[in-house]
């Protein structure tokens, strides 16, 4: 633990719903894959040791234990199963392909580019206003119709994604030009999104703070710079910053004029 | 490499050897020439990649100006860089378009380029002929027709380089959009693979054909070396997997240069407009095409590597292998299963989710074949006389590497736990145990191990155990530490990882891989030396140096031209060591009884 020289090892600190059940996942298969390969090498350096070639002694022609050879994968086969069963298909589905009620969630629009994150919140009427191709420019980054009322009160943010703690953040999530990729390694979770296509992540956050955004798909030479926040706040705080941003919005243009908006990538530490 | 040559068996066969230098060491036909133009060729690109990689490491060791930086005071290395790359490395600080460069060129270089070359064509091409006592190759003049197809290959790849806003940029992996829109020098890289996928279909036809039907009177399939077979099964896996590639970089190839959109979906928009023909294409098509070809790919870079550390264990024990027909079945079973799994590189890419759990079974299943391997090889050491010489050590060595390689490729096989460790640094330790110190140090083992009948030479074994632990310690501390940086969520294929603060706490790992990098680079010194020293002033190796029971030992080392004075005809199966009542402890496959 050495956070001046950088040799920290392990996992990151925690902070979704689901992230104990992987990291309990995780400790599990690497406690396996420790003993196989201790007890493997054990046995190899025996072998190493006590078959090496000495004068006048002769190899052994017939072998024993053909069918006793069998054991290891027959345990390895039981393991995999009983993982697969027990764990890989249930917390898959109900991390990936099950989403948690819509009416209990928040729902956030994530649309990314070369190189940036624009996320977009329904804001209080709950729709989200409609997104043109055609409309996007260096002002409007999403495309946002100015003429719909539903898109009065969306708030617009870049690179800060504010939610609010213990509750499901669903993301619906594209990409304007190339793959990029979701990550917040202390959710235990990431995903690709693709152009032409809508993906979904989500999470419950269950500490309150500040998480970086990565981008983990090479997506062109600024894929490093690349980055966001999760900021993740009391109900109440999260609450006030809605308010907030509404207010800014409605005060303003119809268009989305993210910039005045943007929290500022170096408020980060 | 000329004063060991014998032409004795030449006449006898009934055709001489071609007379001049182009004829017989440039536009050879004979497959032990075109397998030693492929080692010579596939080491050069290793080392070139190698080098690649080393600037990258050098990037990320320090991948920013600290505090104390004074563009007046550059030191030695930092003032090379400078000097060198005045536009893509100022001040010794790489520009990231530069680092992706280097990046998808060395996963390139290294795969396509380096380890296949290697382990099936030079060692295929040199090994595989003698061992099932063929004169050569089934179609000679294809045959060097391949490797001359890999060289145009490679030479169109590396000039991308020199292509306009450089070389390929988007990953080995090249994933549409991104290869679609970047710079011209992706399109030398899809004409450039073209190339090279066409050279390895050439490769496995003749393979398949030479081992089929060339093999020696009785060297029936259950009596061939474990070695053949696994070339067998590779060259299967190539002919039936780099279609798939070649199609599918036709395609990519189309959408850059032809207005087509395979790849690129409706409403894609690229610098700030709507692109131009963008609809009807997916991105995800790509990566579907790709992996159905590069997952096998993994098996092409490991089979070969097994059969060599098989062969090589087994004369060097001194006894037969244990579970030869486990081991063959294995290898056969890991060949069709590697055709089922490519789309665990694909959990998150968007694919329908459920189609997860299919291949996490697939993938766990493919690990039950990869455990009888290892588990053969492990208890083939019980009861042996291992004799610890260069090639042996190499050859065990690869044992615990791979182990390492294949149990990390547990977690990342497993949906819920690659969720976390996707496209993390824990990938890039995982397949590299597979492939560098896994494959290729079995492969440089089979170099030590056929050298001296390559050319009629033994290599000094003292420089080579020096090489070999200043190949496998350095190897462990550039790999190990990713897989830590990996689980702390650290992403591959960042040029300046410090830009993001999660990765903060494990950059320091980054340090140490880039001063045993170095090392490693050091310790291929001896190796290079011994290579070229032990042409002239090795010991002298007689046809059989290591006392080896199969076909190839039956011929002079080095080999005339036709291989066998006469039709070898083979008695027994490939390793009988030690059998009882035999006079000494080897019995050649082609001993009368």
């Amino acid at each position: 633990m050495n956070d001046e020289w950088g040799y920290e090892w392990g996992l990151p600190v925690a902070a979704s719903s689901y992230a104990s059940d992987i990291d309990w996942l995780m400790g599990l298969l690497h406690a396996v894959m420790i003993f196989i390969f201790v007890a493997w090498g054990i046995f190899f350096v025996y072998c190493l040791f006590r078959y090496r070639a000495r004068d006048g002694q002769r190899a052994s022609y017939h072998q024993s234990g053909e069918s006793a050879s069998f054991i290891p994968d027959a345990l390895v086969l039981a393991f995999e199963v009983w993982l697969i069963l027990a764990f890989g298909i249930p917390l898959w589905a109900s991390i990936k392909q099950e989403t948690p009620p819509a009416k209990e969630s928040l729902t956030v629009h994530l649309i990314a580019q070369q190189f940036a994150w624009n996320f977009q919140y329904p804001g209080p009427d709950g729709k989200f206003g409609r997104r043109e191709v055609s409309l996007v420019s260096a002002e409007n980054a999403i495309g946002l119709d100015p003429d719909d009322p539903a898109s009065k009160d969306d708030i617009i943010t870049i690179n800060n994604l504010n939610v609010p703690v213990d509750k499901p953040t669903i993301l619906r999530m594209t990409s304007k030009d190339v793959i990029h990729n979701f990550q917040v390694a202390n959710f235990r979770n990431k995903q690709d999104l693709v152009p032409g296509l809508e993906t979904m992540l989500w999470f419950e956050p269950t500490l309150e703070g500040k998480f970086e955004i990565g981008c983990a798909q090479l997506c062109g030479l600024g894929h490093t710079k690349m980055v966001g926040n999760v900021l993740v706040q009391s109900e109440a705080d999260f609450a006030d910053w809605q308010k907030q941003q509404v207010a800014e919005r409605t005060g303003t243009s119809s268009t989305a004029d993210a910039g005045s908006i943007l929290p500022g990538a170096d408020s980060r530490s | 490499m000329t004063d060991a040559h014998g032409h004795a068996g030449a006449h006898a066969h009934g055709h001489a050897g071609p007379q001049g230098f182009i004829w017989k060491y440039v536009f050879s036909v004979d497959h032990k020439v075109i397998g030693i133009q492929y080692l010579v060729t596939s080491f050069l690109f290793l080392l070139v990649g190698f080098s690649m990689m080393l600037l990258m490491r050098w990037q990320l060791a320090v991948p920013t100006p600290g505090d104390d930086f004074d563009p007046e005071k550059l030191g030695m290395i930092r003032g090379l860089l400078n000097w060198m790359f005045p536009e893509s490395m100022p001040f010794g600080f790489m520009d990231p378009v530069f680092y992706n460069q280097l990046g998808a060129m060395h996963g390139t270089i290294m795969i396509f380029l380096g380890v296949v070359p290697l382990g099936v064509a030079a060692f295929g091409n040199f090994v595989m002929p003698l061992q099932i006592g063929a004169p050569d190759m089934a179609f000679p003049r294809l045959n060097m027709m391949s490797y001359w197809t890999y060289l145009v290959g490679g030479i169109v790849i590396m000039s991308s380089f020199l292509a306009d806003g450089g070389a390929p940029q988007s990953g080995w992996t090249s994933y549409a959009p991104l290869s679609v829109v970047a710079p011209a020098g992706q399109t030398y890289w899809l004409i450039g693979m073209v190339i090279i996928i066409t050279s390895s279909l050439f490769g496995a036809i003749n393979f398949i054909v030479t081992t089929l039907n060339m093999r020696a009177k009785g060297l029936t399939l259950g009596r061939m070396p474990v070695f053949c077979w696994a070339q067998l099964v590779t060259a299967v896996l190539l002919l039936l997997a780099f279609p798939v590639l070649e199609a599918g970089a036709l395609l990519q190839l189309l959408d850059r240069v032809a207005g087509t959109s395979f790849y690129i979906p409706k409403d894609m928009i690229y610098g700030a407009t709507v692109f131009p023909r963008a609809g009807g294409g997916s991105p995800i098509l790509w990566q579907h095409l790709f992996w159905f070809l590069a997952h096998p790919e993994v098996y092409v870079l490991l089979l070969p590597a097994m059969g060599i550390v098989a062969e090589i264990i087994a004369t060097n024990t001194r006894k037969p292998l244990f579970g030869y027909k486990e081991l063959v079945g294995s290898l056969c079973v890991i060949g069709v299963l590697s055709f089922i799994v490519w789309a665990h590189h694909m959990f998150l890419s968007g694919m329908r989710t459920s189609l997860a759990n299919l291949f996490v079974t697939t993938t766990m299943t493919i690990s039950i074949p990869s455990v009888a391997v290892l588990t053969c090889l492990l208890l083939s050491l019980r009861g042996g006389t291992i004799r610890f010489n260069t090639p042996m050590l190499f050859a065990l060595a690869f044992l615990p590497m791979f182990g390492i390689g294949g149990l990390t490729g547990l977690p990342l096989g497993f949906a819920p736990t690659d969720l976390h460790l996707h496209d993390t640094y824990y990938v890039i330790g995982h397949f590299h145990y597979v492939v560098a110190p896994g494959s290729l140090i079995a492969l440089i083992g089979g170099t030590y191990y056929w050298y001296p009948k390559m050319f009629g030479r033994k290599m000094n074994e003292k420089l080579g155990k020096v090489h070999f632990w200043m190949t496998v310690i350095p190897m462990n501390f550039v790999f190990f530490p990713m897989l830590i940086q990996g689980m702390y969520g650290m992403q591959r294929r960042l040029a300046t990882p410090t830009d993001q603060w999660h990765n903060l706490p494990v950059q320091g790992w980054s340090m140490l891989i880039g001063i045993a990098g170095a090392v490693l680079f050091v310790g291929q010194l001896p190796f290079l030396w011994n290579f070229f020293w032990s042409l002239k002033h090795g010991e002298v190796a007689g046809a059989n140096p290591w006392n080896a029971t199969t076909l190839e030992w039956a011929c002079p080392s080095p080999p005339p031209h036709g291989n066998f004075a006469t039709p070898p005809e083979v008695f027994r199966g490939p390793y009988e060591y030690s059998v009882p009542g035999h006079k000494t402890d080897y019995w050649p496959q082609d001993e009368a009884a």
